[in-house]
């Protein structure tokens, strides 16, 4: 397997611009002669589509609910960076770029941050066209807020549903090309395989979930843009049906998956309450421009407010320990998220927890609201503190939220060049489902903005380019033979998964797998856990084949099905992830080996060693996978010690 | 917070496919926690079921943050449940009486077709957006974002009429089954900005049409939409729709 990271030479400030004149591009009459199968419909596959349609080529997209505008991306609260320097404070394309690649630990591709922070003022413009409605200021300017690991204010927001209203934007811009003919939306369809002819990616091999049917889809070229695989760990802040599952298979066919071990741990999520639990739920990182993060400083106080002798309101200011504000005095409150969640961790492991069975730590606005007044917190969080009181039942505004890490999101994914292209020729990863430019830890208000630069102003060049070259001449049916045998081991698959009748529920099976790489491949890591894990994987595994439940036949609406042949995935991605932090022997971002740590916990890279990317080739079911490397090559930046001290 | 434990009997739909016939069926359920989601109430019935070699109740979800707006249900009869501005995954099972029968049905409407048990065919809304629940602007056309000032009222108004999470309770909600209100929130949303102005009338006029066509029932004012909403949309929105309507149907009279 070959990583050609296809890196423009030249100087930062000039490779995208410079590349995308060298691009070759399909004359305009030309593009309908091509068909492009775009998966998913969030915030990449939606916007990409979209473009895709606008500029004149055939599109057929693909989402699992039952309607593109449910996409995970919904969900996304708190905000999207873009370097547009409107609050005069300093920021810059070169500053983003700067504070992404450190934010991501040096673990990213230079050029590709620099160009994502080169399109993200692009992604704002392109929003408010289509009527975004951000917050705004009096004067009718829009409005800022911080976000972690910046110390300018280039997060812009709507309400604390960002993420919805740029959804909803690419939603209505994809809405008018299917209003057109340009695009054909195909809802509650899962993609199963990608068919591959000649070695390149020439169809998809889907099931439609409501009749149970299997279709098959030939094209030019398919986009991934299926989001991330938090769901791994069963418990996390991603939507219940997010999944591996497409993405995987391409990988099962040739695609290179790099980086699995990189999982972003959000700092301010709801504690888990009870075994019966099926997600958790984000508190948006936003809170924290407000909120201040502390536990009791003593054991016997954090006892006593455990058992309920005191109460959170009455332990002295002495007795508080801010340990962000005293840790990190510059970024205080606002430290990135790996190192906000490693330090939750680090004083519940010291016995500081604020609740019982459970780990939290508190996260106040009685300082904020006591400065600003009620109402200013509440037009600033006030859907979220209202979330808060409908799952917990308590009042944030006069006590502090309990909150506690949860996985996040997946820097993680698909191997893709700088055209957004993996390592099967024709099919691209778009959005958080491809390895991304966000290195071993994402920084907040970044994906929004990733998802859309990839799908409104990447993806739209580069792909001109390799259809170029594939020819207008060049099609494939779907009585291809490949397609036979795609589908065929689709079916196989399945019926496997349905033959099995044993006695234990996907669910069953889904939680303690999660629990395994939770507890071995969570928020800290070492070698000794990760060898138990793959012990533990490779036997839950081996009993999951034997003794699986799952009902009902392939062939009509089965939701077990579809859940158990998601869980079938998650056992190969688990090894992998687990293989991936097991041979990188360092620490950097997300990715903390307790064997790799400075003496105050602070995360040590090995440059000389591990600055390289990790993509993995699959060889097949139940066989170890094998890495190979793309070297990061820093001509821009210096790697420092990463510090928000 | 420490939470109880409920027995409770649920009555729920269960209809095998859209041709088959439904009926209610009773299930018990003991030991459910106070604290648990009322999915994750029907999450450990239906792998009950699955043990018990049963068919699980189908039901639609996904973010079960209240975001999505791919969960529904009529519980006791009411659109998402008892609570106020609250879809039916962020439903608490405090909300809820040991003892209590509840049940549980899908939305119920002609646009609505039922596709299995619980979950129905919302794609009627799909089509309304794309007759023109959008502003026709391709991507790179746009202008700098602050070329534009908004005054802080007009863009508040905009995101109030977009928080809508297209989930169908309105319609669910209504005696006619009108899907005024989700209409009415796009058309307003797009309305109050300065963007939308170039198409206000084109789109009014397109999506009312669409709506027309795909049976949803007319709109006489009861406001059970408005009340059922879990995102507080107001029947404002629907004054302000046939206002624009009004005016785009007497444009159009004169130009044609
Ligand atoms: C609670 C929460 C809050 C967040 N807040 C922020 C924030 O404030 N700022 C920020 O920048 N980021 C935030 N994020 C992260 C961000 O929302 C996501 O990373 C981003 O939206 C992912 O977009 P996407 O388009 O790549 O994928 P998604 O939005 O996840 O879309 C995936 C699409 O793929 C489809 N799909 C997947 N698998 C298949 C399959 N097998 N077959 C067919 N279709 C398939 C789905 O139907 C869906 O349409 C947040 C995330 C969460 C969980
Ligand atoms: S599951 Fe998303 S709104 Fe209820």
């Amino acid at each position: 397997m070959k990583l050609d990271s296809k890196v423009p030479a030249g100087p930062l400030a000039e490779k995208w611009d410079k590349h995308k004149f060298d691009l070759k591009l399909v004359n305009p009459s030309n593009k309908r002669k091509y068909h492009i199968l775009v998966v998913g419909t969030g915030l990449a596959g939606a916007s990409a589509a979209a473009s895709l349609a606008e500029l004149g080529y055939q599109v057929t997209t693909f989402n699992f609910q039952d309607s593109p505008r449910r996409a995970h991306s919904i969900a996304a609260q708190g905000g999207i960076n873009a370097a547009k320097n409107y609050q005069n404070d300093g920021d810059s394309v070169y500053r983003l770029f700067y504070d992404t690649i450190k934010g991501g630990d040096y673990r990213g591709r230079e050029a590709n941050t620099y160009r994502l922070a080169q399109v993200s003022v692009n992604i704002i413009d392109q929003a408010v066209a289509q009527g975004v409605p951000f917050a705004r200021e009096y004067g009718g300017y829009l409005a800022n807020r911080s976000f972690g690991g910046a110390q300018v204010s280039r997060t812009f927001y709507a309400r604390g549903q960002t993420g919805q209203q740029l959804l909803l934007g690419a939603y209505g811009a994809l809405n008018r090309q299917i209003g057109l003919g340009n695009v054909n939306s195909l809802n509650r369809r899962e993609i199963l395989d990608v068919v591959l002819v000649d070695g390149k990616a020439r169809g998809l091999i889907v099931k439609n979930l409501i009749t149970g049917e299997m279709e098959r889809y030939a094209g030019d070229a398919v986009l991934m843009c299926t989001g991330g695989y938090g769901n791994v760990y069963f418990l996390s802040t991603n939507a219940m049906n997010s999944n591996v599952t497409a993405a995987w298979r391409a990988h099962r066919r040739g695609a290179a998956f790099a980086n699995p071990c990189y999982v972003q741990i959000h700092p301010t999520c709801i504690p888990v309450h009870g075994d019966y639990q099926s997600k958790l739920t984000l508190m948006s990182e936003s809170l924290r421009n407000d909120g201040r993060v502390w536990v009791p400083r003593s054991q016997e106080m954090a006892e006593k407010l455990r058992s309920g002798q005191v109460k959170s309101k009455d332990i002295a200011e002495k007795d508080r320990y801010y340990y962000l504000e005293e840790r990190y005095p510059s970024f205080g409150n606002l430290v990135p998220r790996d190192v906000a969640s490693r330090n939750a961790k680090m004083v519940c492991d010291d016995g500081l927890s604020v609740i019982p069975d459970g780990e939290a730590v508190f996260l106040d606005f009685r300082d904020a609201i006591e400065r600003l007044g009620k109402d200013v917190i509440e037009s600033r969080y006030g859907n979220l503190f209202e979330m808060y009181q409908r799952i917990t039942d308590e009042d944030p505004y006069s006590m502090p939220m309990k909150i506690f890490p949860a996985v996040h999101y997946t820097m993680g994914g698909l191997w893709v060049d700088y055209h957004l292209m993996t390592t099967i020729p024709g099919l691209y990863a778009l959005g958080e489902a491809n390895f991304s430019d966000h290195g071993a830890n994402r920084l907040g208000a970044s994906a929004l903005m990733q998802g859309l630069a990839d799908g409104y102003f990447v993806i739209p060049f580069t792909i001109g380019n390799y259809l170029a070259d594939l020819g207008m001449k060049n099609k494939v049916t779907t009585d291809h033979e490949a397609f036979d045998k795609t589908e065929a081991d689709v079916r196989a698959f399945n019926q496997r998964l349905l033959s099995v009748k044993g006695t234990r529920t996907v669910d069953d099976f889904h939680r303690e797998l999660g629990k395994i790489i939770w507890n071995y491949c969570g928020m800290s890591r070492n070698k000794e856990g990760l060898e138990k894990a793959i012990g533990e994987i490779h036997k839950l595994r081996e009993e999951f084949w034997k003794d699986v439940l799952v009902p009902g036949k392939e062939d009509e609406f089965n939701l077990e099905l579809q859940k158990a042949w998601r869980v079938a995935d998650y056992f190969e991605l688990g090894e992998t992830m687990v293989r991936d932090a097991l041979q990188r022997n360092e620490s950097c971002g997300c990715h903390l080996r307790e064997e790799y740590q400075t003496e105050d916990n602070e995360a040590k890279r090995n440059d000389d060693d591990y600055a390289y990317v990790a993509a993995w080739e699959y060889k097949g079911e139940g066989q170890a996978p094998v890495m190979h490397k793309e070297n990061l090559e820093f001509e821009f930046v210096e790697l420092k010690t990463r510090s928000y001290k | 917070m420490a939470g109880k434990n409920l027995n409770l009997t649920l009555k729920i739909w269960r209809q095998n496919g859209p041709a088959a016939k439904g009926q209610m069926k009773e299930y018990k359920v003991s030991d459910i926690s106070t604290e648990m989601s009322f999915l994750e109430m029907l999450d450990v019935l239906n792998e009950r079921l699955v043990r018990e070699g049963e068919d699980p109740i189908a039901f639609d979800h996904d973010c079960r943050e209240g975001i999505c707006g791919m969960c529904s249900l009529m519980i006791n009869g009411l659109a998402h449940g008892p609570s106020r501005r609250t879809t039916t995954c962020q439903l608490h099972m405090r909300s809820f009486n040991d003892g209590d029968t509840i049940y549980i049905e899908p939305w119920r409407a002609k646009a609505f077709p039922v596709i299995k048990d619980l979950v129905v065919d919302r794609s009627a809304f799909d089509h309304i957006m794309h007759a023109g629940g959008y502003i026709s602007v391709n991507t790179g056309n746009a202008q700098d974002a602050n070329e534009m000032p908004i005054s802080t009222q007009v863009a508040d108004h905009a995101m109030d009429a977009a928080e809508c999470i297209g989930c169908g309770a309105c319609v669910a909600s209504c005696k006619n089954a009108s899907a005024m209100l989700f209409v009415s929130a796009k058309v307003a949303h797009l309305g109050h900005l300065p963007q939308g102005q170039p198409e206000r009338m084109l789109r009014v006029q397109r999506m009312v049409r669409t709506m027309d066509e795909a049976g949803f029932g007319n709109c006489t004012n009861t406001g059970a939409c408005e009340v059922q909403c879990p995102k507080g949309i107001s029947i404002k929105n629907i004054a302000k729709m046939n206002a624009d309507y009004l005016r785009a149907s007497l444009i159009s009279e004169v130009k044609g």
